[in-house]
């Protein structure tokens, strides 16, 4: 064993180090950077969002990263903003894939002068400014229970595929079609069954199957998440029960195109993500400006989407509200399938 | 003695036959739904995927090799036909599976050149290359998918056409594991492939081409790998970057569930298929028994480790009666 | 009296051909290519506060160093973490002192190791692969039976200062862990426990015949392993705030990836701690570095997935293959102890 190498390496390492110490020069902020923080790579609505993003921020004159970790990991994204942390950006707009992880990291940011706010799937509000919401969430709820009711006939079973079982705004929504399917409207309703896909193909698949195959006289499928208002399209369509049971939820028209063309899912909603993108970044830029500071009343301009008034949210925070959601049928999917 | 070996072999399978029959017993009775014909095919449609895989795993553990790279193959050979279909919609299926095949292909060459030319570890080279072909995944796609209304219906049919409600891709399974268990029985280089990894010194001294056959069970490992990619994209009627990550545990945890031993050199295709429908039994079944999500993944560790464990108990004791005998 | 020298003579070239001064190379390449790619870079607090990202994850590297020099593997190391975590914050909540949650999680931790410890040499049939396969899946599995789809957090202000907090400029994770890499390095190189592990990894067999108790090091080295990932536990539950049965979802490849990378050959009785403790913080900063010029995700894995392939070749290359015609004891090969068998 070379025993002299351990030694000689620890030598050169602290030479080294010492130097770089002394050698440290400080880089000047940079103010003109604003940053958006996604999910993961590799998801076309995270995309569109952070085009969204991009075109708002451009459209002001400054410039725009667009990061996000490959797998959706908390621990991705902490090391991501670190990384936009030493880079003196402006502002980081963060779409949570944990409400609570990211407060130490967050609140280190905001330490060092740059402004948070969350976008689409929110952070807890000590980790924020603001949040912006792409709906109202109770509205999302009620919307689809409305769906679900109006799909079924006025009774029946229904069932939710949802995304792992972890996530905000699923919980959400789901908490509220709860509270929703409470109203004595919709007492001939049942919801037999929430399962959960994961977000991941195959498993949602085949929950899906399962769904099917445990509750036979199942009548509508609610799908409040991309992934699995597809894979429960596919399943219906393999299975030739178009017509007997009904889809509807959250879905992209690009992934959801053949199976509303072919009636299976009737009519599903989401909003337009690229709108989402764009008004965070004006947030992002009135946050930076102090048009606004996050405080409940406070109003900004969003460049073409118009004026907004920052409102309460549910989770004890503040929050700024896109507006309805969108709804998607036979008369307008040819037209937005190419879109997003 | 070869009494012997074959009561051993025997004893194995018997124990993962009796697995499955006392854990279908127990789902029947949870859902009576679980052994009508409709679940059972979705359960075999669903198995077919992971079955044909298992059969390429079979091949590479056999070498004492291992492939963790199967779910990034998958996802490079899905997206890359899927895109060619989106762009030449009338492409024939056929050639898209062949397509998707000659991708895995290249992926398992490059795969087993690394191994055995340049004698890396397999667990490195595929851990190197599984991270390198999923970047690329999404280098090609720029990150975009590829949806169903993309697809021609052709395309699609690859997994949902079939035969009197046997789908396409449990036919193709089928196919597959019956060629390979007549390949590895009776045809020599097949046989070459339980020496290759009982005893490589050995195999090398007899003359048997070790480094040709590595290179060969890695590519034809990636063409089947290729061969599910086509059949998951058409399945799904989607094609993203993320396809399959992590599947290859799965297809590990079913080929070693088979009795295919890691050290290499032993297993049976019979083994490998009542592992394979025993994984799927249990990601088909879980949901079904309504047991909750979050029990699902310590049942699927438990099962995989009872039954290796049980696979180790079973053969000492058969080794323990072939001494005996001996001894007499 | 004339002595008979067994070993090759001493030469600068020999020493500096060695694997860990091409990481030195490499470490300063990276640094250099960083600095010249983003003006933050070269700061002082890249070096001091940086390394808190990638740390909780080096705890790791040390013993897995150890049990890959055994010529084994342990790939439930990253679900022992997630459940250790869980374990101690679901223990807080219920009302345990932090303290003492804390000491519980290395506890579990430890506990896992061991179990994995006991199958693998109580079970020879049975390669590592397979028992940390089984026992990854497993450990995660109790992970969320336990905490389902929460959350758990709301730990005391002290307790993020572990991940997160300073002793003087230099980072807490950062102190304990040279501490721990100083322990890991005398244990390997000058105890005859170390020396033991690498006999193990060059030949089983004679090791064991010459009286060297396998299984007990064996048996110890896992143990070992499962403590450090309850540290790694500690640490990086201290880094989010929170914990969830999904956490460290990945640890197990990025870990074998910089022990690899370090120089240590995967069938065993080779390398040295240097190599991995360089591994770690080549790879740690390039991730940084990289990020700081905002590469996207995806390119990384490409890059960290070609090194690894390169250094492997160039390693191979220059020691020798990793194929030898002697009774191998390696990852893909464990088991073939002497049992009687038919044959």
């Amino acid at each position: 064993m070379r025993r002299g190498f351990i030694k000689g390496a620890v030598l050169v390492a602290a030479v080294a180090l010492s130097a770089l110490v002394l050698l440290a020069g400080c880089a000047k902020p940079v103010s003109n950077q604003y940053a958006i923080v996604f999910k993961n790579t590799g998801n076309p609505y995270g995309d569109k969002e952070m085009g969204g993003y991009q075109q708002g921020i451009e459209e002001q004159g400054f410039k725009a990263i667009l990061r996000a970790p490959d797998q959706p990991t908390a621990e991705g994204q902490i090391a991501i903003i670190e990384q936009l942390i030493a880079q003196h950006v402006a502002a980081i707009c963060i779409v949570g894939n944990d409400k609570d992880a990211l407060q130490p990291v967050l609140t280190k940011a905001m330490k060092a002068g740059i402004k948070v706010f969350s976008l689409d799937s929110g952070v807890n509000p000590a980790s924020r400014a603001v949040h912006v919401n792409q709906a109202d969430s109770e509205k999302i709820g009620q919307t689809l229970v409305e769906a679900a009711y109006d799909m079924s006939g006025g009774s029946g079973q229904i069932a939710i595929l949802s995304a792992t079982s972890q996530a905000t705004n699923q919980n959400l929504w789901i908490d509220f079609m709860k509270k929703t399917l409470q109203d004595p409207k919709y007492s001939k309703l049942e919801l037999v069954k929430i399962a959960y896909g994961d977000d991941l193909r195959d498993k949602s698949v085949s929950e899906a199957q399962a769904l099917l195959a445990s509750y036979p006289k199942l009548k509508v499928i609610i799908a409040p998440t991309t992934v699995g208002i597809a894979a429960a399209g596919k399943v219906l369509t393999d299975k030739h029960l178009g017509g007997k049971v009904f889809l509807t939820g959250l879905g992209l028209p690009s992934e959801m195109a053949t199976y509303i063309e072919s009636g299976v899912c009737p009519y599903m909603f989401l909003w337009n993500p690229l709108d989402v993108g764009y008004l965070g970044s004006y947030v992002a830029t009135a946050l930076v400006k102090g048009t606004i500071t996050g405080k409940v009343g406070e109003k900004f301009k969003a460049g073409r989407l118009g004026d907004y008034t920052i409102t309460q949210a549910p989770d004890g925070g503040t929050e700024v509200l896109l507006g309805p959601p969108f709804k998607f049928d036979k008369s307008n999917i040819e037209e937005w399938k190419t879109v997003y | 003695m070869k009494r012997t070996v074959t009561v051993v072999e025997r004893f194995r399978e018997l124990g993962l036959l009796g697995f499955i029959v006392v854990l279908a017993v127990i789902f029947q009775l949870r859902n009576p739904v679980f052994l009508t014909l409709s679940n059972l095919l979705d359960l075999l449609t669903n198995t077919a995927i992971l079955s044909i895989l298992a059969v390429g795993m079979m091949m590479v553990i056999l070498t004492r090799g291992i492939d963790l790279s199967v779910g990034a193959t998958i996802a490079l050979a899905g997206m890359i036909s899927a895109l060619t279909v989106s762009s030449f919609r009338a492409i024939s299926p056929v050639v898209s599976v062949l397509e998707g095949m000659a991708i895995g292909t290249i992926a398992g060459a490059l795969i087993g050149l690394l191994i055995s030319r340049f004698n890396v570890l397999p667990i490195i080279a595929t851990l190197g290359f599984m991270n390198v072909i999923r970047g690329l995944t999404y280098v090609v796609s720029k990150g975009a998918w590829v949806s169903s209304y993309q697809m021609s219906d052709g395309f699609k049919a690859i997994a949902s056409g079939g035969v009197l409600g046997i789908t396409t891709p449990i036919l193709i399974a089928v196919v597959i594991n019956v060629a390979f268990a007549y390949f590895i029985n009776h045809v020599r280089t097949g046989r070459q492939i339980y020496a290759v990894g009982s005893n490589p010194e050995a195999a090398d001294i007899s003359g048997i081409p070790r480094r040709r056959i590595i290179l060969m069970v890695y590519m034809v490992q990636g063409a089947l790998a290729g061969l599910g990619g086509v059949i998951w994209v058409a399945k799904f009627a989607s094609a993203q970057s993320d396809t399959a990550v992590g599947f290859e545990l799965s297809v590990i945890a079913a080929t070693v569930l088979g009795g295919v031993s890691i050290a290499g050199g032993s297993g049976k295709v019979s083994g490998l298929i009542l592992g394979t429908i025993l994984f799927g039994m249990l990601n088909n079944a879980l949901p079904l028994i309504n047991v909750s999500p979050f029990w699902q993944m310590a049942i699927q560790g438990i099962v995989i480790l009872a039954a290796v464990l049980t696979n180790v108990v079973v053969k000492r004791n058969s080794q323990r009666l072939a001494l005996r005998r001996r001894a007499i | 009296m004339r002595e008979i020298r067994t070993e090759r003579p001493w030469s600068w070239r020999s020493f500096f051909f060695q694997w860990e001064w091409l990481l030195v190379l490499i470490f300063l390449a990276v640094n250099v290519v960083n600095s010249t790619l983003s003006p933050y870079y070269f700061t002082a607090d890249t070096f001091l506060s940086t390394p808190q990202t990638f740390l909780d994850k080096a705890f790791l590297v040390l013993p897995m160093t150890m049990v890959i020099i055994l010529g084994m593997i342990d790939i439930s190391v990253a679900s022992t973490a997630a459940l250790s975590a869980v374990i101690m914050a679901v223990s807080f909540h219920a009302g345990l002192p932090m303290g003492l949650a804390a000491v519980l999680c290395l506890a579990v931790a430890t506990a896992c190791g061991l179990l994995n410890g006991i199958l693998i040499t109580r079970f020879k049939e049975l390669s590592s692969v397979i028992v940390t396969l089984a026992t990854m899946i497993i450990y995660r599995g109790i992970a969320y039976v336990i905490l389902t789809d929460q959350a758990s957090g709301d730990f005391p202000k002290w307790y993020a200062s572990l991940g997160w907090g300073f002793i003087g400029s230099v980072p807490i994770i950062l102190v304990v862990f040279v501490v721990a890499a100083v322990v890991f390095g005398l244990l390997l190189h000058k105890t005859s426990f170390g020396r033991r592990i690498y006999a193990i990894g060059s030949n089983a067999t004679a090791a064991r015949y010459s009286g060297v108790k396998t299984d007990l090091i064996v048996l110890l080295v896992f143990t070992i392993t499962g403590f450090m990932a309850g540290v790694t536990s500690l640490f990086l539950t201290s880094r989010m705030g929170s914990t969830r049965p999904n956490v460290a979802q990945g640890y197990e490849l990025d870990v074998i990836a910089m022990v690899v990378l370090g120089g240590v050959s995967t069938s065993g009785g080779k390398g040295r701690i240097a190599g991995p403790l360089l591994a770690i913080f080549i790879i740690g900063f390039l991730y940084y570095g990289l990020g700081l010029v905002n590469i996207q995700a995806q390119s990384l894995l490409i890059i960290v997935g070609l090194l690894l392939i390169l250094s492997v070749l160039v390693l191979n290359f220059r020691f020798g293959s990793a194929r030898k015609a002697r009774p191998s004891v390696s990852v893909d090969n464990e088991g073939k102890e002497p049992h009687i068998r038919p044959r």
